[in-house]
């Protein structure tokens, strides 16, 4: 009976021990567990049990939660807002409210990741509906695009409103102008582009988005049965504009192409021939005074490959499925002084109405959208 | 021992179907695409056959985004999905309270993989699934959300990250299944292109197969065995229809043939109903046997899956014909004009046919009789892309704004 006693004293002992150490685990630890997660579910067993561990901890609060995603890769600060949203809840449950004092101080640091600062700005302005304006005055060229967005959304709110009292026409414009600076959003582009242009003021939208619009372009090379794709045509491997090409209707050479287009675009079938299975390289330099890395970002129905400098970048083996602004983007390394920019545009076989496009459009931009560089 | 196993599964499929049968299940559930039972089929719930809007719209509740993921019936919780944000890339997953229309939580994510999609679409266009206690929210940018009843997340997976090239940017739309402790997906494309499966408690991948890089738009189905444990996923895909083994993902049967990418076969006792040029009545092979074609018949579904309700089928063509057909024959019984394009698949609720078009024009059809009759049409007056949910004697239907429960007023009401 006594050594029945003893071992659930032990027990229970052992117990608290192991509660005790589940609760000394230190909030940053936890949420470097959670951090850890990366692709093919790496790190899920450890970040489940740690998400597990915080959201039963009591006195956490949302801004100490959001830190976490600092330094955290997209993956892991999905599960941190889940946990962020959790914790949040239990808070309005247990006290009615957040603490607006702290969120305000997490949004105005920009050391914090941005994704955790618009939560934060979202949880503080659902609380406090009056810190909205007078945060977002200041971020027209805040890091979080989200934020970003707020801010420009709110001049066009004013503008409107300068409208609906009959201001200027002028005065109405510059907040339009103001705003559109600042958009890096397409929809929010397109609108105050249309704005301004209703009153009287002029926008370069290729400007605006760093679309690449002179070209040297050259085909149609052979694409039939989809095998032009892999084919490395003389384009991939020298440049001389004087040269003749063997090409899949006869020779061909590389002749300029100027895009007009207002999103980049670049026409094949206008340019060099309305012909199915055919492929087509588009050669651009571009000019920039320090290294710097920045985005590439094109939007296509045919399947592309591009190279940086004679090094691939990308390539996408996708036809007729969809295409937009920034359909593609991939990270490259621009070399101080010119870069050359080479995408192969291949068409294929499909003879639906739809799929006769054969164009491209691409762009060069930092991370947040704004243009890099420049055209010599 | 594969083949041998098989044969098990199979001749256990045939006998536990009509202990499955949606016709004597009490489902008040409708736990995915299509229903608990991927059928669409739900002949206990009584629905409204007439819509009054006093005393039928039991709550019409406003949604974040949009989506034409169906919602989906967990308990007392109906849970949906939408996406926003200017891209696309805000994932919204929501649970109402299915007798108030009250949200009760609301977890938002972050798009990892590709959010381009055709206008008409969005990112939320997958119907969640959920075995009862989890809930699989999937969405076009190849994102899988696992959350519990009460919105705390599980685990988190974006299949993008694995395979940067999987997806379309016409939109992804196929739904996920949960079938035993796996979660399915079939992520068909130009890309990246596969399916997988993943343990439903940590979100680790179980198996992965490579399919063909071609696009494709249907769902993983199940087809039953006599036991939870010898349940099959069936893949339907455009080069053909192919089981496997749930916890493994080995394939035990395939049946190469051009089938539809867009909607999706329906298994009823035993036997694969598939979009196939046209339609075509299947039985999978059992150990060293050739494939059993039932029969083949030229009505070819458009975007909305075909639907078995008493020995008939049910197959609605892209100009809005409805056509029913002998279940056993394939012999067209009749046909009747709906109208207007369709990409909800139908359901039944109790013995009426309910479709939705995609101006949000609702069809009640009455299968009774002979012919096909239009027993009542309503305007919900919004665009609807997603399949109808059954659930406890209430249809809910989703548009790009709004949420309705319909249902007969309660006795308190």
């Amino acid at each position: 009976m006594r050594g029945i006693f003893c071992c659930g004293v032990l027990a229970i002992v052992a117990c608290a021990t192991i509660s005790t150490a589940a609760e000394s685990q230190s909030v940053d630890s936890l949420l470097a567990d959670i951090q850890a997660v990366g692709p093919l579910g790496e790190g899920h067993q450890t970040a489940i049990s740690a998400w597990g561990k915080l959201a039963e901890m009591p006195g956490l609060t949302v801004p100490q939660v959001l830190a976490g995603m600092d330094g955290a890769g997209p993956l892991a600060q999905n599960w941190i807002r889940a946990l962020a949203a959790t914790v949040a809840e239990q808070a309005m449950d247990r006290e009615g409210e957040l603490p607006a004092d702290e969120l305000e101080a997490f949004v105005r640091n920009t050391e914090h990741a941005p994704r955790g600062r618009r939560l934060a700005f979202e949880y503080l302005t659902r609380q406090e509906p009056e810190k909205r304006d007078e945060l977002l005055a200041g971020m027209l060229d805040d890091p979080s695009l989200e934020l970003r967005r707020d801010a420009v959304q709110a001049l066009v709110d004013h503008a409107e409103k300068l409208a609906e009292q009959d201001a200027q026409e002028e005065e109405v414009r510059k907040v339009y102008e103001k705003a559109f600076a600042a958009a890096r959003d397409l929809d929010q582009i397109e609108q105050l582009a249309g704005k301004i242009k209703e009153l009287g003021g002029e926008v370069d939208l290729p400007a605006h988005f760093g679309f690449v619009t002179d070209w040297m372009v050259i085909g149609p090379f052979d694409n039939t049965d989809r095998e032009g794709f892999s084919k490395a045509y003389p384009p991939e491997t020298e440049f001389n504009p004087d040269q003749e090409y063997a090409g899949k209707d006869g020779a061909v050479k590389w002749s300029p192409y100027e895009s007009t287009d207002e999103h980049g675009l670049v026409n094949l079938n206008e340019h060099l021939v309305d012909e199915k299975q055919v492929v087509a390289y588009a050669r651009a330099e571009w000019e920039i005074p320090d290294a710097t890395e920045a985005e590439f970002r094109w939007g296509t129905v045919n399947a592309t490959k591009v190279w940086l400098n004679g090094e691939p970048v990308a390539e996408h083996d996708v036809y007729h499925s969809g295409s937009n602004i920034d359909q593609y983007r991939s990270i490259v390394k621009l070399r101080p002084g010119k870069n050359v920019i080479l995408v192969k545009v291949c068409q294929n076989e499909q003879t639906e109405p739809w799929t006769n496009r054969w164009e491209v459009q691409l762009r060069v931009c930092d991370e947040l959208g704004t243009p890099v560089g420049q055209a010599p | 021992m594969k083949l041998a196993r098989y044969t098990t599964i199979l001749v256990a499929a045939l006998l536990s179907a009509l202990a499955l049968s949606p016709a004597v299940a009490v489902a008040a559930d409708w736990l995915q695409f299509r229903g608990s039972f991927g059928n669409g089929v739900a002949h206990d719930s009584q629905v409204p056959t007439e819509w009054d809007d006093e005393r039928h719209i039991a709550w019409k509740a406003p949604l974040p985004g949009k989506g034409p993921a169906s919602p989906i019936v967990v308990g007392e919780n109906i849970v949906v999905t939408s996406s926003s944000g200017p891209q696309q890339e805000m994932l919204h997953v929501l649970c109402l309270d299915a007798l108030t229309g009250e949200k009760r939580w609301e977890r938002r994510f972050w798009a990892t993989g590709r959010t381009l999609c055709h206008p008409t679409s969005a990112n939320a266009a997958p119907t969640p699934a959920s075995d009862g206690e989890l809930i699989f929210a999937f969405f076009s940018s190849n994102d899988l959300v696992c959350l519990d009843l009460e919105g705390n997340l599980k685990w988190f997976r974006g299949l993008a990250y694995d395979y940067p090239k999987a997806g379309n940017d016409i939109g992804m739309a196929s739904s996920p299944l949960v079938i035993g402790d796996t979660v399915v997906v079939q992520v068909e494309n130009q890309g990246n292109s596969f399916a997988e499966g993943l343990d439903r408690e940590t979100g680790l991948t179980k198996w992965h197969l490579d399919r063909e890089p071609v696009s494709n738009w249907s769902s993983p189905m199940a087809l039953r065995g006599a036991s939870p444990e010898e349940d099959l996923v069936v893949l339907q895909s455009p080069d053909g229809v192919s089981t496997h083994d749930a916890d493994t993902g080995e394939e035990f049967w395939k049946f190469d043939g051009e089938c539809s990418s867009v909607p999706s076969l329906v298994c009823e006792q035993g036997v694969l109903y598939v979009p196939s040029q046209g339609m075509m009545a299947l039985r999978p092979a059992s150990e060293g046997g050739e494939t059993d074609i039932l029969w083949q018949a030229s009505v070819a579904p458009g975007n909305a899956s075909p639907l078995i309700f008493q020995d008939s089928l049910f197959v609605l063509n892209r100009g809005g014909v409805l056509t029913s057909s002998n279940a056993a024959s394939g012999d067209v019984q009749w046909r009747l004009r709906l109208g207007g394009t369709f990409w909800a698949s139908p359901v039944v609720a109790g013995s009426h046919l309910y479709f939705v078009n995609q101006e949000g024009k609702v069809f009640i059809v009455s299968t009774g009789g002979s012919e096909g009759e239009i027993v009542s049409e309503y305007e919900l007056g919004e665009t609807v892309l997603a399949s109808p949910a059954v659930g406890d004697d209430a249809l809910y239907i989703r548009s790009n704004g709004h949420l309705w429960k319909i249902a007969e007023p309660s006795a308190e009401s």
